[in-house]
C-alpha cells in the first residue's frame, strides 16, 4: 500500500522517543502540524515515554505515569502515529520510507530520531537466558519478571550513570547487586577520582558490591543455558543469576547508513548546525542518533531537545536557530545519592584551578573548577548537590562570593547561602528547556503567575528532568516577595501562623485551650469567633501531642478538646458513607492469638457487622451505629483488646513479617520489635497519620520502606528508614541510620517522630515533610542523630511523657457516664437507632442500604436527586 | 424539704410547622459540637450551640450523601457567620440560613431555635 501525499507537504518522523515527541510539540507550537501532514513511525509498542525516569518504575511509578504524550495531543494536531511499525528502508531518490508492515509513506521532510542502542560487549554467551539490557520499558518488564522468578544476585556490567541506575533497580527488586566496571572508578565520564571514591563508599554502604578495574570475559551458563555467573578479566568468577549490560550506547544509524547518508567514524548521522544531514537537505537527524556540528554525539536529553527545536525552526524557516553544542551537565539521584557534574567538570581549560571539599565520612565530595580570573568553569558534586541549580547557572561568570564558600556544608564556617537572587538575568536556570532567570521573573511580574505549577506551565521550565524545580520555587517566592505580593503561609483564615509556629506557641506558653490561642494569636477578625474546621483539629492535635507536657487533659474528649476533634476522633471510630462507623481493634504487629480471632468473629456476628482484613494487618468491622460503639468496645476490652486508630492523625499500625522465629531467612525478631513499637507510639497525635513496619531481613516482606518509619533487620542490628509513603504518591523511605541496637533504635525513632511533629505542616506526611524542609534528610540526620540543634533531650522527654501517660481512650469512654452519654443517635430519643442507617445482604455479609439514603425528605434540593446520589 | 422557689431548667426548642418542639436540656449542648434530634414527622434536626451561647438548628441530612450526619460536623465562623462543615465530604453550610457555601444550588432547612426556662418539676 502506498499512501499518496495530499495537497499538504508531508513530514515523516522516524522514532517516537523523547526527542521525537519534543520535535512533534515544536512542530505544533510553530503551527506546522496545521500546514503539514505528519506521520510518525514508532518501533516500540507504545508512544513516547520518559526514558530518563525509567528507573522510577521500580519505586512505584507506573508505565502510564511515564508516558510523555496522550491521544488528545496526537488527535488535536492530526498526527498519524504507527505503533510497533519501524522504518526499514528509505528511498532518498523517490523520497519514500517503507515500514515493516509494508506501509510506504512519501515525504517532503524526513526526520530521523532513532536514538541509541545499548552496547553489549562481544563476550561468549552474552545472549544467554538471564542477560538483559536497560533501555526500554520492555527491557525493564523483562528484568522484573526474571528477577521475581527467583533470582537472588544480579550483576550489572558497566559502572557509569546508567549502570548504577540499573544496579539500583536490581536492588529495589530485592536482588543483591554487583557492578563490574572496567575503569578504575565509578561514573568515569562524570566524576573524577575523588568523586568516584566518595561515590564508591556511599553505594557500598547501600549494599552494592563494586568491582572496578576489571572487565567481563565470559558469561557462564548452566546446563539449561541460563546464566549462572561471569568470568572476569582478573581470572576470578562471580556467581550471578542475571546480567544487565550497561556498557554504553551506540547511535542507531543503520537506516541512515543503508540509504547512503554520511555517518561519523564512530557512528552518528552527520548533521549541520540546523540539524540537517550533510548529505541530503530533505533529511534531518536529532537526538542521540545525530552527530552534531560540533563533532559530538550527545547522550543526554537536554541537547536532544535543543536539536528538536532547531530542526523544527529550520523546517518552519521562521527563526534563525542553530545547534552548535550543549552543556553536558547532569544531576541525578542514584540510589538516593546526589551526583552532579556541570561545565568543565574535569578541568580541561588551560590554567584552571580546583577548589575541593571532601568529607569521606559523610560521603561528600565537591569540586569547583575556577579560571584564573575567578570565572566559575564547572564542577562536580557528590553526596550533596543542593547547590547544583545555582552553580550551573553561575557557570561562565564570576560568582559574587568566594568559590570555597559555595562548597562548604552548612555549619562548617558559616557558608554563604547563595540564593538564586544572586544569578544574573541571562543565567539559564532550566537547561532542559533553555529558560533563563529573566524569563521566569517575567512569568511572575508580567504573566501574573504566583505558583511554581503556573510558572512551569507558562515557561516550560522544570518540565524536563526536574532538577531545576527547587531553584524555580525559590525564584518565584523571591520575585513575589519583591513585587510586594504577600505570600500567606498561614494555617487558615483564622491563623496567620504556620502549624510549626503554633506548635512552638503552645509548647512555650503552655497554652492548653484552643479558644485562648485563637483569642490571643488568631487573625484580627477571627478572634472571639468559633474558628474553622481546618484549625480546630490541627490545634487539637498539637495540644493532644503535648498534653502531658503542657498540663492539658490527656483524653481527646476532655473538656473543650471534644469540640475540636474531627468526627472520627470525636466518636473514636471511622465514619462510613451511610453514617455508620467502623471499628478496627488494635492488633499490635499483626500478631493475634486464635482466641482473639474468635472474639472478633463473635462480636461481628453478634452486632451484624461486615468484616474485612485490612491492608494494615488488622480486621475491620463495619456498620456499627453510634450507640453500638461503646457496647462493642466493652466486649473488646473484656477480651483483652483495645480498639485501634484507623482514624485520627496518629499511629496506625506497625506491620511485621514473621521474622527470625519462623522464617528461614530472618535474622532478628521482627514481630517482637513491631509489637514494641506499636505499643510505644500508639495514641500519639501527629500532623498526619504515621505508619510503620518491621522486616526480619533485607527481603523486606513487611514493606518497611513504604512507611513513615520502617525498620529492617540486619546481621548487625536494625536499619532505620524514614519518610516512606504508599498511597497516591509513593516514596521509598531513606536510610537514617544503620545497625542500631534495640535501645538505639527506639531512641532515634522517639527523636525523629517528635521532631516531625514539631516542624511539619498540617496534613503533611513524613515523606513530603522530608522533601520540603531545608536541608532534607541530611538536616534531619544532623538534628536527630548528631543533635546539631541541642534539642534531642527535649524531644526524648516529650516522647517519654507521651508514653507514660498513654491510656486506652475507648475503655475510658466505656467507664465515663458523661462521655458515654454522647454515643446516641438522637439526643431526644436515646434508644432509637438512626433510620437512615440500614443494610442489605451481599456475599454472605451486609452492605449499606444506599437507596435508603435518598428516600428521606429533602426540601430545596430536588436538583440533586439522581445526580450525586447513587 | 422546701422546694427552692423559681428553680428553672433551660431547655432547647425548635419551631416546627405545628408549633414549638422541645428537644433537650441546654446543658446537653457542648459549644462547637452538635446533637441530632428526631422530629415528630421522622425528620432529623442538627442542633448546635456556639461559644457565645447562640443556638442554631438545620436539617441533619447531608444533601450530598443522604446520610444523617451534619450534627457530627465541625463548626466555625466564616465572615462573622456561623457554619458547620459536613463530616463526610466537608461542604460548609451556613447555620442561620441552611445555605451551602460551596454550592449555591444547595440549601437545607434551617429551624428557629431558642432556649426557654421550663419550671423545674418537683
Ligand atoms: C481499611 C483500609 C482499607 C482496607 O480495607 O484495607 C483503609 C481505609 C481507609 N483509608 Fe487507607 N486504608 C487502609 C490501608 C491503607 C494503606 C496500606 C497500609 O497502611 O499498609 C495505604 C497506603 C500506605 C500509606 O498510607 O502510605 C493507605 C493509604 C491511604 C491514604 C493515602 C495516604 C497518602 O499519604 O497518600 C488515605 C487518604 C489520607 O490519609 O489522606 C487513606 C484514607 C483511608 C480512609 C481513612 C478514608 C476515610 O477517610 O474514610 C479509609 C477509612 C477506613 C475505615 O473507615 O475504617 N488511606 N491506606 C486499610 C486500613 C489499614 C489499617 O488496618 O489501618
Ligand atoms: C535508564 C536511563 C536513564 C537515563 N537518565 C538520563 C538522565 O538522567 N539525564 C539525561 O539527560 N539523559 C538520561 N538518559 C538518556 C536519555 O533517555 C536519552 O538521551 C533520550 O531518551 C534520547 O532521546 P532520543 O529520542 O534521541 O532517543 P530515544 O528516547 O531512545 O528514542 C528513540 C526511539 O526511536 C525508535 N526507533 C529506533 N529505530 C527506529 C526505526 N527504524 N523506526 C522507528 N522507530 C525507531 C526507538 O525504538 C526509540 O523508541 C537516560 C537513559 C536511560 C536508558
Ligand atoms: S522479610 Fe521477614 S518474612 Fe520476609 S524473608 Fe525476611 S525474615 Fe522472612
Ligand atoms: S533543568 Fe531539566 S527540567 Fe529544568
Amino acid at each position: 500500500m502506498t499512501t499518496t501525499p495530499g495537497a499538504s507537504p508531508t513530514i515523516v518522523l522516524v522514532g517516537h522517543g523523547m526527542v521525537g515527541q519534543r520535535f512533534l510539540e515544536a512542530l505544533a507550537e510553530r503551527g506546522l502540524t496545521a500546514t503539514h501532514r505528519v506521520v510518525v513511525l514508532c518501533e516500540e509498542p507504545r508512544p513516547a515515554y520518559d526514558r530518563v525516569r525509567l528507573t522510577s518504575y521500580f519505586s512505584g511509578r507506573t508505565v502510564e505515569d511515564l508516558s510523555l504524550t496522550d491521544a488528545a495531543f496526537l488527535a488535536e494536531h492530526g498526527i498519524e502515529l504507527h505503533l510497533g511499525d519501524p522504518a526499514e528502508h528509505v528511498d532518498r531518490a523517490a523520497r519514500k520510507v517503507t515500514a515493516r508492515s509494508g506501509l510506504v509513506v512519501g515525504y517532503d521532510v524526513l526526520v530521523l530520531a532513532t536514538g541509541s542502542h545499548p552496547f553489549v560487549p562481544p563476550v561468549p554467551h552474552r545472549d544467554a537466558e538471564g542477560c538483559f539490557v536497560y533501555r526500554t520499558i520492555e527491557d525493564l518488564l523483562a528484568i522484573e519478571e526474571y528477577a521475581r522468578a527467583g533470582a537472588a544476585v544480579g550483576t550489572v556490567v558497566g559502572g557509569g550513570l546508567l549502570g548504577l541506575e540499573a544496579a539500583g533497580a536490581l536492588k529495589s527488586l530485592g536482588l543483591a547487586p554487583h557492578v563490574v566496571e572496567f575503569a578504575p572508578r565509578l561514573m568515569p565520564l562524570q566524576v573524577d577520582e575523588g568523586g568516584g571514591a566518595a561515590l564508591l563508599r556511599t553505594v557500598e554502604g547501600m549494599g552494592l558490591t563494586v568491582h572496578t578495574g576489571v572487565g567481563t570475559q565470559e558469561v557462564l551458563v548452566g546446563d539449561d543455558g541460563a546464566v549462572t555467573g561471569m568470568r572476569l578479566s582478573d581470572g576470578s568468577e562471580l556467581a550471578t543469576d542475571m546480567v544487565v549490560f550497561s556498557a554504553g550506547v551506540r547511535p542507531r544509524d543503520q537506516l541512515a547508513r543503508d540509504c547512503g547518508l554520511t555517518v561519523g567514524e564512530r557512528g552518528g548521522i552527520a548533521v549541520d548546525e540546523r540539524c540537517r544531514t550533510v548529505a541530503d537537505p530533505h533529511v534531518f537527524a536529532i537526538g542521540e542518533c545525530a552527530l552534531a556540528a560540533d563533532g559530538r554525539v550527545y547522550g543526554l536529553v537536554a541537547p536532544g531537545y535543543a536539536q528538536a527545536e532547531t530542526a523544527a525552526a529550520a523546517i518552519a524557516a521562521d527563526e534563525e536557530r542553530a545547534f552548535t553544542g550543549a552543556d553536558p551537565s547532569t544531576r541525578l539521584k542514584l540510589l538516593g545519592v546526589d551526583v552532579a557534574s556541570f561545565g568543565d567538570a574535569h578541568g580541561a581549560t588551560a590554567g584552571c584551578l580546583d577548589v575541593v571539599y571532601s568529607d569521606s565520612r559523610a560521603g561528600l565530595y565537591k569540586k569547583l573548577v575556577v579560571g584564573r580570573d575567578g570565572t566559575l568553569l564547572g564542577g562536580i558534586l557528590v553526596g550533596d548537590a543542593e547547590a547544583y541549580g545555582t552553580l550551573r547557572a553561575l557557570t561562565g561568570s564570576v560568582p559574587p562570593v568566594p568559590p570555597e564558600t559555595l562548597v562548604l556544608p552548612a555549619g562548617a564556617g558559616a557558608p554563604a547561602r547563595l540564593g538564586p537572587s544572586a544569578l544574573p538575568d541571562d543565567a539559564v536556570v532550566c537547561s532542559c528547556h533553555n529558560v533563563t532567570k529573566g524569563t521566569i521573573r517575567g512569568a511572575v511580574t508580567e504573566h501574573r503567575c504566583t505558583t511554581v505549577p503556573e510558572v512551569k506551565k507558562c515557561t516550560g521550565a522544570g518540565t524536563g528532568c526536574g532538577s531545576c524545580v527547587k531553584v524555580l520555587g525559590r525564584l518565584v517566592d523571591a520575585e513575589l516577595a519583591a513585587s510586594g505580593v504577600e505570600v500567606d503561609k498561614g494555617l487558615c483564615g483564622c491563623f496567620s501562623q504556620t502549624r510549626e509556629e503554633l506548635y512552638e506557641l503552645v509548647l512555650a506558653l503552655r497554652i492548653t485551650s484552643y479558644r485562648d490561642l485563637l483569642d490571643r494569636y488568631g487573625r484580627e477578625g477571627a478572634r472571639g469567633g468559633d474558628g474553622c474546621e481546618v484549625c480546630k483539629p490541627a490545634v487539637g492535635s498539637i495540644i493532644a501531642s503535648l498534653a502531658p507536657s503542657i498540663g492539658a487533659g490527656t483524653h481527646v474528649l476532655d473538656g473543650e478538646q471534644a469540640a475540636l476533634q474531627d468526627t472520627n476522633d470525636h466518636f473514636l471510630a471511622n465514619l462510613q458513607r451511610n453514617g455508620s462507623y467502623s471499628v478496627v481493634p488494635r492488633v499490635p504487629g499483626g500478631e493475634i492469638a486464635p482466641e482473639k480471632l474468635i472474639v472478633i468473629g463473635e462480636i461481628a456476628r453478634d452486632f451484624g457487622l461486615y468484616t474485612k482484613i485490612t491492608g494494615g494487618q488488622r480486621i475491620d468491622m463495619f456498620g456499627a451505629r453510634v450507640e453500638q460503639l461503646p457496647l462493642i468496645w466493652a466486649r473488646l476490652v473484656d477480651a483483652g483488646f483495645e480498639s485501634g486508630h484507623a482514624y485520627g492523625k496518629s499511629l496506625r499500625t506497625v506491620k511485621s513479617c514473621v521474622g527470625q522465629t519462623w522464617c528461614r531467612y530472618g535474622v532478628r525478631d521482627s514481630v517482637r520489635m513491631a509489637i514494641d513499637l506499636e505499643l510505644r507510639y500508639r495514641g500519639l497525635r501527629s500532623p498526619h497519620k504515621l505508619k510503620s513496619a518491621v522486616s526480619g531481613c533485607q527481603r523486606e516482606c513487611a514493606e518497611a520502606r513504604s512507611k513513615d518509619f520502617g525498620v529492617i533487620a540486619t546481621a548487625g542490628g536494625w536499619n532505620l528508614y524514614v519518610g516512606g509513603n504508599g498511597g497516591a504518591t509513593p516514596r521509598h523511605a531513606d536510610l537514617l541510620a544503620q545497625d542500631l541496637s534495640d535501645a538505639e533504635l527506639i531512641r532515634l525513632v522517639d527523636r525523629f517522630l517528635m521532631f516531625y511533629i514539631r516542624t511539619a505542616d498540617r496534613l503533611e506526611r513524613t515523606s513530603t515533610w522530608l522533601e520540603r524542609i531545608p536541608g532534607g534528610l541530611d538536616h534531619v540526620r544532623d538534628v536527630v542523630v548528631h543533635d546539631s540543634l541541642g534539642i534531642c533531650e527535649e524531644l526524648e522527654s516529650l516522647m517519654a511523657a507521651h508514653v507514660s501517660h498513654y491510656r486506652d481512650e475507648w475503655a475510658e469512654v466505656v467507664n465515663d457516664p458523661e462521655k458515654l452519654a454522647r454515643f446516641v443517635s438522637f439526643v431526644n430519643a436515646p434508644g432509637t437507632p438512626d433510620p437512615v442507617v440500614g443494610f442489605v445482604p451481599e456475599r454472605d455479609q451486609v452492605k449499606p442500604d444506599l437507596p435508603l439514603l435518598s428516600i428521606g425528605p429533602r426540601p430545596f434540593v430536588e436538583t440533586l436527586e439522581g445526580s450525586t446520589l447513587r | 424539704m422546701t422546694p427552692a422557689l423559681g428553680t428553672t431548667d433551660l431547655k432547647v426548642r425548635l419551631r416546627l410547622e405545628g408549633g414549638w418542639f422541645t428537644v433537650c436540656d441546654l446543658s446537653a449542648l457542648l459549644p462547637g459540637r452538635g446533637v441530632a434530634a428526631l422530629l415528630p414527622d421522622g425528620r432529623q434536626a442538627a442542633v448546635f450551640a456556639d461559644r457565645a451561647g447562640r443556638l442554631h438548628a438545620i436539617d441533619n441530612r447531608d444533601p450530598f450523601t443522604g446520610a444523617a450526619v451534619l450534627s457530627r460536623g465541625l463548626t466555625g465562623t466564616h465572615r462573622g457567620r456561623p457554619f458547620v462543615a459536613s463530616p463526610l465530604l466537608k461542604q460548609r453550610f451556613d447555620l442561620e440560613s441552611g445555605q451551602c457555601l460551596d454550592d449555591e444550588a444547595v440549601r437545607v432547612t434551617a429551624y428557629e431555635v431558642t432556649a426557654y426556662e421550663a419550671e423545674a418539676v418537683e
